[in-house]
């Protein structure tokens, strides 16, 4: 009797694994739920709000790919990761997707085996100070203390600038966002570095915002966008074209109030594509022909999204900069859906 | 041979493997063993496979690579352009420093809470079991995490110990100043300590890893060489009072032995200290002692020795009562008799437990990871772990090396049990 209980746990735990290795999207649909590895709470960009619903620019974009897949974006659970942990929850099949201000480097794509499949915040690694510490450059920071998180890019750039300018500093490593907030604001460090959208975004939340500066130096390069896991393209491409499709969306001028009437009336033959009311597009992906059409109707556009979570006017306040259309002299470009 | 008459003539049949009780319990163990490699090839196997499912290989060639990140407490000297091995090495002195240390304080108060807490003395008994009862019934991290905050939250930031030109002209202090004759600064991050220097400096020599520095063994050896020379004084001065009834003054001597020479080569080495100064946003010059360190510290120390308070205890309640009242016949005071007579016989009770008491604190070093020290668990666990992505590899190094030091302790541990063991002749 014991032993069967065995053997049948032993052939249990093999099928499991074995079914995460099948294709992503089609786990996806079985599940009928997306699991997104996020933030463990990053205003603005992920975080739980007051009645526990997540909220934020890449939390968007999960909601966007469940629409996507599942035709309803509220069928996403959301899986808080930190820096360390987050890599380790994608490879071992615990989320489906990475949407979590991860940057993509190199080593990352090869030797973690991971696939970045597009860029949907592009950043760079800055600084903040409390402003009656008289900084105004980043290279006036020698022999400063900072806080950095631990497992991030942020980490290696920041030994790579201070050794660039001969300059010396003490690291504090910490865990998450909130750990290095509680040093900064208690004085432990005297500059917290990550990438400039997120200081903006912890900015945000501190009692004494006017209190804080950022400085102006952007030492690195931050492309952060969603990652899945290496070797499936399908599952990589649904979570490229969702993307994409927002950003399309945006420059072709549907939002999420008039996605519909533009599906009825427009004459735009990629419009026309993008939404389903022509061709098989979608089925070319295995999903539905109007699946992005329900994305883009439960989220908006890209520019929708950017606004009402991080954009100007918001706590955040942060401008679209690299992040407006290659149309408007940004660096966000979506390659031709056809 | 009686029996073999009554057994069964038809020899041996299978069903004899588990009704027959000479053979039953070789059938247990076998299928036991069976299933158990069956277990760990599975495991093996299992491991294989997915390793090569997301296109992973199992090897150590990224201790080798440039590790890039920099570490706040370094013991050996390191730059983020050594390797991941080095940056290890790194976290391994961190690990060990603060283990010993640990168990250095815990013994010692151990101990004396310990003997405390036999106390005749009411009060003081009460206190005793109230300390061991609070600081062993909650959980160690907690302990961590107290002690990080009362330090880091407590004390005042590097800025407020600046006086400006402003402050002279007004006649106003500065908020907070320097402690212990203005040596040492207590700030936010850590406490600074003077630092000592050498004009003429022997320099260091490499033993493996790591740099020692000759100017420790000069003091070292001359340390020692004064007190052997000082013992042959003794002697010599004992030797000469049985001889000849009279003693020879001494004190002049033993001063200038133990002294003369230690004095002599500070001068000749130009050992001065450095003294932290506030430069910039922090103190410079000096030796930082981070407060997660010393807050792992004191946490660590405090909560093992409520542990081995207890073990003291049992180990001298253990002695019987009659030991005591010998000793108290001969004329011993208590303070001699605790230390003459029952330490030492209850040493054979205390030391055992006592080894599983350092193995734990040595272990329950990993939760610096709370307060940010990077150890072990810091850097190979956590930031090589995380720039390399080579978990499997880098937590199985990990075990290794913690499975290493704790034999290692335990071994010689035992060999110093051995030599407190009732010797049986």
């Amino acid at each position: 009797m014991k032993k069967s209980v065995f053997f049948g746990a032993f052939a249990a735990t093999a099928l499991v694994s074995g079914m995460a290795l099948a294709g992503t999207l089609d786990d996806v649909k079985a599940r009928g739920e997306l699991i997104c590895g996020s933030n463990t709470g990053l205003t603005g960009f992920g975080a739980p709000d007051a009645s526990g619903n997540w909220t934020g620019f890449d939390v968007d974009l999960c909601r966007a790919i469940a629409a996507v897949v599942l035709g309803d974006a509220t069928k996403v659970k959301f899986l808080p990761t930190t820096g360390e942990t987050r890599f380790t929850a994608l490879q071992s099949g615990e989320v489906d997707v990475l949407v979590r201000n991860s940057t993509w480097t190199y080593s990352r794509d090869t030797e973690l085996a991971l696939d970045f499949v597009a860029v949907n915040y592009y950043d760079g690694q800055g600084f903040m100070v409390k402003k009656d510490l008289g900084v105004s450059s980043a290279k006036e920071l020698d022999g400063a203390t900072v806080c950095i998180q631990t497992g991030t890019t942020t980490e290696l750039n920041l030994a790579d600038f201070f050794k660039q300018n001969n300059i010396s500093y003490q690291p504090v490593t910490v865990q998450d966002d909130s750990e290095a907030q509680r040093q900064y604001l208690a004085g432990a460090c005297d500059a917290y570095t990550t990438d400039a959208s997120g200081l903006a975004a912890s900015r945000a939340t501190m009692p004494d915002a006017e209190n804080h500066i950022i400085l102006p130096e952007i030492i690195s390069k931050e492309p952060l966008g969603p990652v899945v896991r290496h070797g499936d393209s399908q599952w990589a491409d649904v979570v490229r074209w969702t993307y994409y499709a927002l950003l399309i969306a945006e420059e072709k001028g549907i939002t999420s109030a008039n996605v519909n009437e533009v599906a009825a009336s427009s004459t735009d033959e990629e419009v026309k594509r993008l939404l389903g009311v022509s061709g098989d597009m979608g089925a070319k992906l295995g999903i539905g022909n109007d699946a992005f059409k329900n994305a883009i109707a439960a989220v908006g556009n890209y520019g929708e999204i950017f606004a009402r979570n991080i954009g100007e006017g918001t706590t955040i306040n942060l401008a679209r900069g690299l992040n407006a259309l290659w149309t408007q002299g940004g660096l966000q470009y979506a390659p031709p859906f056809r | 041979m009686a029996f073999a008459s009554d057994a069964p003539k038809d020899g041996f049949r299978l069903s004899m493997l588990i009704y027959d009780t000479r053979y039953r319990s070789y059938t247990i163990q076998i299928v036991v063993l069976v299933l158990f490699a069956m277990a760990v090839a599975w495991l093996l196997n299992n491991t294989a496979q997915n390793l090569a499912a997301r296109g992973k290989e199992f090897n150590f060639d990224f201790l080798w690579q440039r590790a890039g990140y920099d570490i706040g407490q370094q013991l050996i000297p390191y730059s983020n352009d050594d390797t991941h091995f080095r940056a290890l090495l790194v976290g391994l002195v961190n690990t060990l420093v603060v283990a010993f240390w640990g168990c250095v304080f815990a013994t010692i108060l151990g101990v004396i809470i310990g003997v405390l807490r036999l106390s005749n003395n009411w009060l003081i008994g009460r206190l005793m079991t109230v300390y061991v009862e609070v600081f062993r019934n909650v959980p160690l991290l907690l302990w961590i995490l107290l002690s990080y905050v009362i330090l880091s939250e407590t004390t005042p930031q590097p800025r407020d110990f600046r006086v400006t030109d402003e402050m002279i002209a007004a006649g106003e202090e500065p908020k907070a100043s320097m402690i212990l004759f203005d040596t040492v600064a207590v700030t936010n991050r850590g406490t600074n300590i003077p630092a000592p220097l050498f004009d003429r400096s022997l320099g260091s020599i490499q033993i493996g890893f790591l740099p020692v520095s000759l100017n420790l063994l000069a003091f070292i050896a001359v340390i020692i060489a004064s007190v052997w020379a000082n013992r042959r004084l003794l002697a010599h001065a004992k030797a000469v009072q049985e001889a000849t009834g009279d003693r020879p003054v001494t004190w002049w001597k033993s001063l200038l032995i133990l002294f003369g020479p230690v004095i002599a080569l500070k001068f000749a080495l130009g050992l001065h200290l450095e003294i932290p100064e506030l430069k910039g946003f922090n103190f410079q010059g000096g030796i930082l002692v981070a407060h997660s360190f010393t807050a792992l510290l004191i946490a660590l120390s405090l909560y093992t020795a409520a542990f081995i308070a207890e073990i003291v205890r049992a180990g001298i309640l253990a002695i019987s009562r009659g030991q005591t009242e010998a000793a108290f016949a001969l004329g011993l005071r208590p303070n001699r008799t605790m230390s003459l007579i029952i330490l030492p016989q209850a040493l054979r009770v205390i030391i055992p437990p006592l080894i599983s008491q350092y193995l734990n604190l040595t272990k329950n070093t990993s939760l610096g990871i709370a307060v940010s020290y990077l150890d072990l668990r810091g850097t190979l666990g956590g930031i090589t772990l995380n720039q390399t992505g080579r978990e499997l590899e880098c937590m199985l190094l990990m075990m290794l090396i913690y499975l290493s030091i704790s034999l290692i302790i335990s071994a010689l541990m035992n060999l110093y049990n051995r030599t407190v063991q009732l010797k049986a002749r």
